[in-house]
């Protein structure tokens, strides 16, 4: 039983950062262009060096 | 659920807005109405602004298009930066002041891809899509909370008691209702305006489940209860929120295509004053009996006469002829006219909503107001489903107080859990889902919907009404019948075209390119706007034109005259070429055993022609625009749907009044409003596939009904009978939801197996 005293904050604390990590998400203006992100990673411009 | 069906007349009302100055822009909840604002900050803008250039990409579709546009953007002096956009379609690019959108779209059209420019400053206006952003915050605190009081919610489920049980309850109450308050004020918004208004929409039984589970959990937590209906509450508000997202963001793309329509025509005209020098001024601000100057190349803004100079003007958009009309001092010109060679000055007539091209509009409008009528399945479902929720809920409740002797507790926890189990969650998302999956199918084929109930229309479709020039044709006239031996008159007419914007003498110099024939020298090259063209080789007078000017004898015909000197001249024919794919798309749509038309202003000759190369059998030439609208709206009254495809303002009457109908992207603006698809590409192949993807979705939405009655078919006797537990209300509810979203994405699967 101690153990959940333990276990629903920890799962809690969890979710709610998985919560802070989509809030920052869609702040940062991630969801504009999922079809664009979606297919830059298959672009090779950088792939020896990083963008200037 | 309340789909907000987005129909025809909200887009139209944004033509009207932008010239009515008295409009006040506010917030509105339809989403065509808030371009409304944005229509008509351009309309009362008039100096050119340079800022950041957008472009409009609709033919981008991969990551080599991407840094494709990307490369060759930044490649160009003066580009500082510039970002694709492919969710969108657009690229944002960062400039130098003497960068011209021309030369950016020129650079572009020579990598192979087209593009348009957009009014940056108009798109800005409106592009922050905060409503999307809100329904997708509170969907991410649904969701999480969804999860949270789930695995709580387990432990009860599996036989937590007594003190476990209650603290699990609590913890699960604490998550839910903060939760619920934020993630459900859309549907307590919306439902608290239904119920003003004496309805009852979806929203109202979906608002009254989530706040009676809640309640009924507090009571039940407090009094150590067994069943608490958190997770329900909890549930219903991700999933109904889920399926209200998926039908903003179909609504946003369609907002979307209506802002770039906007941003697209920049209405400004060239104003001359009492002193004799030139002001740009917005359409809005003239008035009859002002000067206007029309360069060649532009549209007229207004109606009027010809007050000095001569030119051939294009009247395809508003009559359909193929053949360009003279215009000198006296002639009467409209609205939505092109100039072609000269300079004019005309006279205003008529300007803003006097123009025939208003009034058009307004047969636009009224032909509308029939399609409004309509009633989306979704709209039909709900009227017939929410009554039921309630009665039933309340059956239950006035059937238990009887049943028990008076046990409140009892009958309230059963009328909750008759209200829970009923709530129209997967009904929610049935129609949401296909219409997404549906969409999303289009746009891969570049079809763009505008109307939230223009897939269900199309499945109804059983004949199709063509428009000839421009839409059929593309309306870009091709020589005819050039042998190898026509090389040195090509050389020469080439020439003499090169500089000239008329459609003739363009044709005639992509022709010699196509054939590698390089354009001969020619001196002293002169138009003589309305005439053609003349100039001196070897020292030869040589001259393009009209017959008369020449010295021909005038064929029967599109031609232009070729006289080199003194010896006999030569006609070129010309011939309107097929808009890619147009046979694929007739013999399809016959294939479908649909009944093809094609109505059209043009000439007899010119429309027979056509309708034989295509195998069309019904056609009309010489049609009025009345006379379009008065043939399909003949057509609806006998019972026939009928889908419309037009580009010209003289097909913008019949558009509206089609049960649906289509315009090319390359259309007027005018006729792109009154449609319900925007056909993004030039390629017409793509219309029967469309129609068997409208019919495919409506199926799909029926399935989805007919599932979601099924569950509840099961799942209300159990609730009735006041054997309903928590865990029962998740299993039904979350099922049927699964379900019906697996089904709307078969969708878009469907092909991929098969092949």
């Amino acid at each position: 039983m101690e153990t959940l005293g333990i276990l629903i904050p920890v799962s809690l604390v969890l979710g709610g950062l998985g919560l802070a990590a989509f809030f920052w998400s869609l702040r940062s203006r991630q969801y504009d262009d999922p079809e664009g992100d979606a297919r830059r990673i298959l672009n090779t411009d950088y792939d020896d060096a990083p963008k200037p | 659920m309340a789909l907000c069906s987005v129909s025809g007349a909200p887009w139209l009302c944004q033509a009207k807005m932008a010239k009515d100055a008295s409009y006040a822009p506010g917030f509105s909840a339809c989403p065509a109405c808030s371009v409304a604002p944005l229509a008509s900050s351009i309309a009362h803008r008039s100096g050119p602004v340079q800022a950041r250039v957008v472009l409009s990409l609709p033919g981008v579709h991969c990551a080599a298009c991407i840094s494709g546009v990307e490369r060759g953007l930044i490649a160009l002096p003066g580009v500082r930066d510039a970002r694709v956009n492919l969710t969108l379609k657009r690229a944002m690019i960062d400039a130098t002041p003497d960068v011209t959108p021309e030369m950016l779209i020129a650079a572009l059209g020579r990598l192979g891809y087209e593009a348009h420019e957009l009014d940056a400053g108009a798109l800005a206006a409106a592009q922050t899509d905060w409503q999307g952003r809100d329904l997708l915050m509170r969907l991410g605190v649904a969701g999480f909370a969804m999860m949270n009081v789930m695995l709580l919610s387990i432990a009860v489920w599996s036989g937590a008691e007594d003190a476990t049980r209650d603290m699990f309850h609590w913890i699960s109450g604490m998550i839910a209702l903060p939760t619920v308050a934020f993630a459900g004020q859309p549907f307590f918004r919306s439902a608290i305006v239904a119920l003003r208004a004496g309805r009852l929409g979806m929203d109202v039984p979906i608002s009254l489940a989530i706040i009676l589970a809640s309640a009924i959990s507090v009571y039940e937590t407090t009094q150590s209860g067994h069943h608490a209906y958190f997770d329900a509450a909890v549930m219903l508000t991700f999933f109904l929120l889920a399926g209200r997202y998926l039908d903003h963001r179909t609504r946003a793309v369609a907002r979307s295509a209506a802002q770039e329509l906007a941003a697209l025509e920049v209405p400004r005209a060239v104003r001359l004053t009492q002193d004799g020098t030139e002001e740009v001024v917005a359409i809005a601000a003239l008035v009859p009996g002002d000067l206007v100057r029309v360069r060649p190349g532009a549209r007229l803004p207004v109606d009027g006469c010809v007050q000095s100079g001569t030119s051939e003007i294009d009247r395809a958009f508003l009559t359909g002829e193929s053949l360009p009309a003279m215009a000198a001092p006296g002639t009467d010109v409209s609205a939505g006219e092109v100039n072609l060679t000269g300079p004019l000055v005309v006279r205003v007539t008529a300007a803003g909503r006097d123009t025939r091209l208003h009034r058009i509009a307004d047969l636009v409008a009224m032909a509308e107001s029939a399609r409004t009528r309509y009633t989306s399945l979704a709209d039909r479902a709900a009227r017939a489903y929410s009554p039921m929720v309630h009665i039933l809920a309340l059956v239950a409740f006035a059937g238990w107080m009887q049943a028990s002797g008076g046990d409140l507790r009892l009958s309230l926890n059963i009328a909750a859990a008759v209200l829970i189990i009923t709530c129209p969650c997967a009904l929610g998302l049935a129609v949401p889902a296909v219409v997404t999956a549906a969409s999303g199918r289009l746009y891969k084929l570049g079809l763009l919907i505008k109307s939230g109930t223009a897939l269900e229309r199309l499945a109804a479709i059983d004949t199709v009404v063509f428009d000839k020039t421009g839409t059929l044709t593309k309306g870009a006239p091709r020589p005819i019948g050039l042998g190898p031996q026509d090389a040195g008159d090509l050389a020469i007419a080439a020439g003499l075209a090169q500089g000239s914007a008329h459609p003739l003498a363009q044709a005639l110099v992509a022709e010699a390119l196509a054939r590698a024939i390089a354009p001969a020298r020619i001196d002293d090259v002169q138009e003589v706007p309305g005439y053609g063209i003349e100039g001196r080789h070897a020292g030869q007078r040589v001259r393009l034109g009209r017959a008369a000017w020449v010295g021909a004898q005038a064929l029967p015909r599109t031609a232009s005259y070729l006289a080199v000197g003194t010896a006999p001249p030569r006609a070129f024919a010309f011939a309107d070429t097929l808009r890619d794919g147009a046979p694929e798309a007739v013999a399809g749509l016959l294939a479908r055993g649909l009944e093809v038309w094609v109505i059209s202003g043009d000439a007899e000759a010119a429309v027979a022609d056509l309708a034989d190369q295509l195998g069309i059998a019904h056609r009309v030439a010489g049609a009025l625009p009345e006379e379009k609208l008065a043939r399909v709206q003949d057509m609806q009254a006998h019972g026939r749907h009928v889908l419309m495809v037009g580009d010209g303002l003289n097909d913008t009457a019949a558009l509206a009044a089609a049960h649906v109908s289509v315009a090319p992207a390359s259309g007027l603006d005018a006729a792109r409003v009154a449609s319900d698809i925007v056909l993004m590409g030039q390629d017409l192949r793509v219309l029967p596939e469309a129609l068997r993807i409208g019919q495919l979705s409506v199926r799909r939405i029926r399935q989805n009904f007919a599932l979601s009655a099924i569950y509840n078919i099961v799942a209300v006797p159990i609730a009735l009978a006041g054997f309903a537990t928590p865990l029962i209300a998740a299993l039904a509810m979350s099922t049927s939801s699964i379900t019906v979203s697996l089904n709307a994405m078969r969708l878009n699967g469907g092909r991929r197996w098969k092949r």
